[in-house]
């Protein structure tokens, strides 16, 4: 890691401030109970409660952390989505976020595609020295986002980045891999996305919301790509079945053995 | 649900909301512990202070927010509905030392005082009542006598929240001589801080709830208070702690709605879930009924204490109509906490289930900041007056 130590210090010796873009979903918070609307392809949306996706959340922190520990540089949110999405970018402005763009767009497409092109049309040419994504987003979980804007941009890309420094020209990240971990160096300009336990976002405090508010919001239509990709039914997970009580005491441990082996072929 | 009644604005909807993400996450998980061992973790007060929430209605000069009362309410039964007893110190804090110092302290003590207390360095707590003086507070007894540039203060204060974690605690005292007399003229305030020679923590209460904000006696054994600390004018400190229990009542009202709205919540929830006679209790119209009473009770509260601090906001004297929320909401509470238990049967009698302890915190609001008795006073009191 003593390589990362020195690409920092190169960094903050004279280069132009680091400027990172972050793409932002809202989607439903997970603790409620879910419905399936009437249509049979999505989530009956009346009542939830909505606020950033986890992941992406863990992506913003990561970039303002970065930009604080280089004492320089910006971060920027995107989200694409219908109005609401801007209080999504609103809150990210909150913790401390520059600049948001809202994509607008009335329903967030299914495809990940359509939605990457939209992304890409407003990352080109927008100077980024890093695009960060969560690893996936909570509601829908594809994971394909980020992986499709890199590839339109040309970009390397790192998924599942779990530690994350970036320093003159170029980047290293930890990503953490069945049984282990590995850590991989990038050249910048580059996308990532996110693994969890990187950083837990921080708490936008009142001052943060209270100049959220002045912060600049562009809102520009989102130039959706090809939608190729459409649900065509969504279940609820079946009902957990009732139990059965075989009995009491030692008696029945030899019953109770035998259902686990043979029935439920669980031992 | 009900918050739908009254449209809060794009900023107090995010204030909401991290106000209730900071609760869920960083005092839910402590809560019952504290509770259990009536302990209270200082880290908390530096939490809410970094996010801003211990300087909410102090103006941005003396490094406050500057927001109004109707977001600051919004904020606090956020915080209560998860924690009553956080919320207490946060209701406390806000609305009564800082906003007695912000109207009638000197510019020095504003510098002093009020910024660290609005940054959150600094907690800010209310000594008011004794052992002898509680609804009657203008018979306290507290004596500071005059001594050169400082006032020599005797007596024991009773009952102060969070008194012996607080550094900077605004005393009541009486500054008229026992050979004359002046009733609540008689009483002035100061401002005291843990360091000064005689002051001492007394006897911790042991309570019923709200057990997490400890609650103690002080004791002035000759107290040595430089005469820089008298706050405002001598002979005035019972008006000025009277009109200040103007902004506490609404706290406590928001605190109160808090508990029941979270009794409301956990009932509501309970009652889809808990089977008797084959089928959800909430199945049955004598659940509905009270699920609904309960519900309608809340949402009322509210309704009157969110008119009641625009009231304030737009600068209108609100005497009476804080009383009423006060009124209102905590007999709300105690109500609601009340019917909670009965939603929940023997599972609400103990402690394993959330609104044992709400039963519990709710009980205090129809006493402290005054008593519901107080409160009908008060409002009795304002419609002869008007007549
Ligand atoms: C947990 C807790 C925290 C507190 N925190 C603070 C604090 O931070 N600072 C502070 O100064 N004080 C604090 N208090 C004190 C609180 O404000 C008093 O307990 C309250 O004012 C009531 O006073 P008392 O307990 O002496 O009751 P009493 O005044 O003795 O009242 C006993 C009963 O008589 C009734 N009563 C009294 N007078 C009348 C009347 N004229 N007409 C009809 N009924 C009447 C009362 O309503 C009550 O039912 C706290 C109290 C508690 C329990």
């Amino acid at each position: 890691m003593g390589g990362t130590i020195f690409l920092v210090n190169f960094f903050t010796m004279g280069a132009a401030p680091v400027k990172i873009a972050v793409c932002i979903k809202r989607v439903p918070e997970m603790d409620g109970a879910f419905k399936i609307a009437a249509s049979g392809t999505a989530v009956d949306e009346t009542g939830l409660k909505w606020d950033i996706s986890d992941f992406d959340g863990y992506a913003v922190e990561a970039a303002l952390q970065m930009t604080e520990k280089l004492g320089a540089g910006e971060v920027h949110v995107i989200s694409l989505g219908p109005d609401v999405v801007q209080e999504t970018l609103r809150k990210a402005l909150s913790m401390g976020c520059a600049r948001a763009t809202h994509l607008k767009c009335d329903v967030v497409p299914f495809d990940p595609f359509a939605i990457a092109s939209a992304l890409a049309a407003e990352l080109q040419g927008g100077g980024y020295d890093l695009v960060m994504f969560g690893k996936m987003s909570i509601d829908s979980a594809n994971g394909a986002v980020g992986l499709m804007v890199a590839d339109l941009l040309g970009m390397p890309m790192v998924h599942g980045c779990s530690k994350l420094d970036i320093a003159a020209g170029a980047g290293t990240a930890r990503r953490e891999i069945e049984g282990g971990g590995e850590l991989v160096r990038f050249s910048l300009p580059a996308v990532v996305s996110i693994d969890e336990g990187i950083a837990r976002p921080r708490y936008p405090s009142l001052k943060g919301i209270m100049a959220a508010k002045k912060k600049p919001m562009d809102v520009k239509p989102a130039q959706l790509g090809p939608v190729r990709l459409t649900v065509q039914k969504m279940d609820l997970p079946a009902a957990r079945a009732a139990g059965r009580i075989l009995g009491e005491g030692a008696a029945v441990v030899p019953e109770l053995v035998r259902l686990l082996q043979q029935e439920a072929k669980v031992i | 649900m009900s918050w739908a009644l009254i449209p809060l604005t794009e900023e107090q909807r995010a204030i909401q909301q991290a106000a209730r993400s900071f609760a869920r996450a960083e005092l839910a998980p402590h809560s019952v512990r504290w509770d259990r061992d009536a302990s209270f973790d200082r880290e908390v007060v530096g939490k809410l202070a970094a996010l801003g929430f211990l300087g909410m209605m102090i103006p941005e000069e003396y490094d406050g927010q500057g927001l109004d009362t109707c977001t600051y309410l919004v904020a606090l039964e956020e915080i209560a509905a998860v924690d009553a007893s956080v919320a207490v110190l946060m209701s406390v804090h806000n609305s009564l030392p800082t906003q007695m110092i912000l109207r009638w302290g000197s510019a020095e003590q504003k510098d002093r005082y009020l910024k660290g207390m609005a940054r959150g360095e600094l907690l800010g707590a209310f000594a008011l009542s004794e052992p002898e003086a509680g609804s009657d507070a203008a018979s306290l007894r507290a004596q500071a006598t005059k001594d050169g540039d400082h006032y020599v203060l005797e007596g024991t204060k009773a009952w102060v929240s969070h008194g012996s974690m607080a550094d900077v605690i605004l005393c009541m005292a009486r500054t008229d001589t026992p050979g004359e007399r002046k009733g609540a003229r008689g009483i002035s305030t100061f401002i005291l801080t843990p360091d000064m020679p005689g002051l001492h923590i007394g006897k911790k209460e042991d309570k019923m709830g709200l057990r997490g904000d400890p609650t103690v006696q002080l004791v002035l054994d000759g107290l040595r208070v430089p005469k820089a600390n008298l706050l405002g004018e001598e002979g005035m400190g019972f008006v000025y702690a009277m009109q200040s229990l103007d902004n506490g009542r609404l706290g406590i009202s928001a605190q109160a709605i808090g508990i029941a709205r979270a009794a409301l919540e956990h009932s509501v929830a309970y009652a889809a879930e808990r089977k008797q006679f084959g089928k959800p209790i909430k199945e049955f119209q004598g659940v509905q009924f009270k699920l609904a009473d309960m519900a309608t009770r809340v949402t009322s509260s509210r309704a009157l204490l969110y008119a009641a601090a625009s009231a304030k906001d737009r600068g209108e004297p609100v005497t009476q109509f804080a009383s009423m929320a006060k009124l209102q909401a905590t007999e709300t509470a105690m109500w609601v906490t009340t019917q909670a238990i009965q939603i929940f049967g023997g599972y609400g009698y103990v402690k394993e289930y959330p609104v044992e302890r709400l039963f519990r915190d709710a009980k205090v609001t129809e006493i402290y900041e005054g008593t519901s008795e107080i409160q009908r006073i008060v409002i009795a009191r304002e419609l002869y007056a008007r007549s």
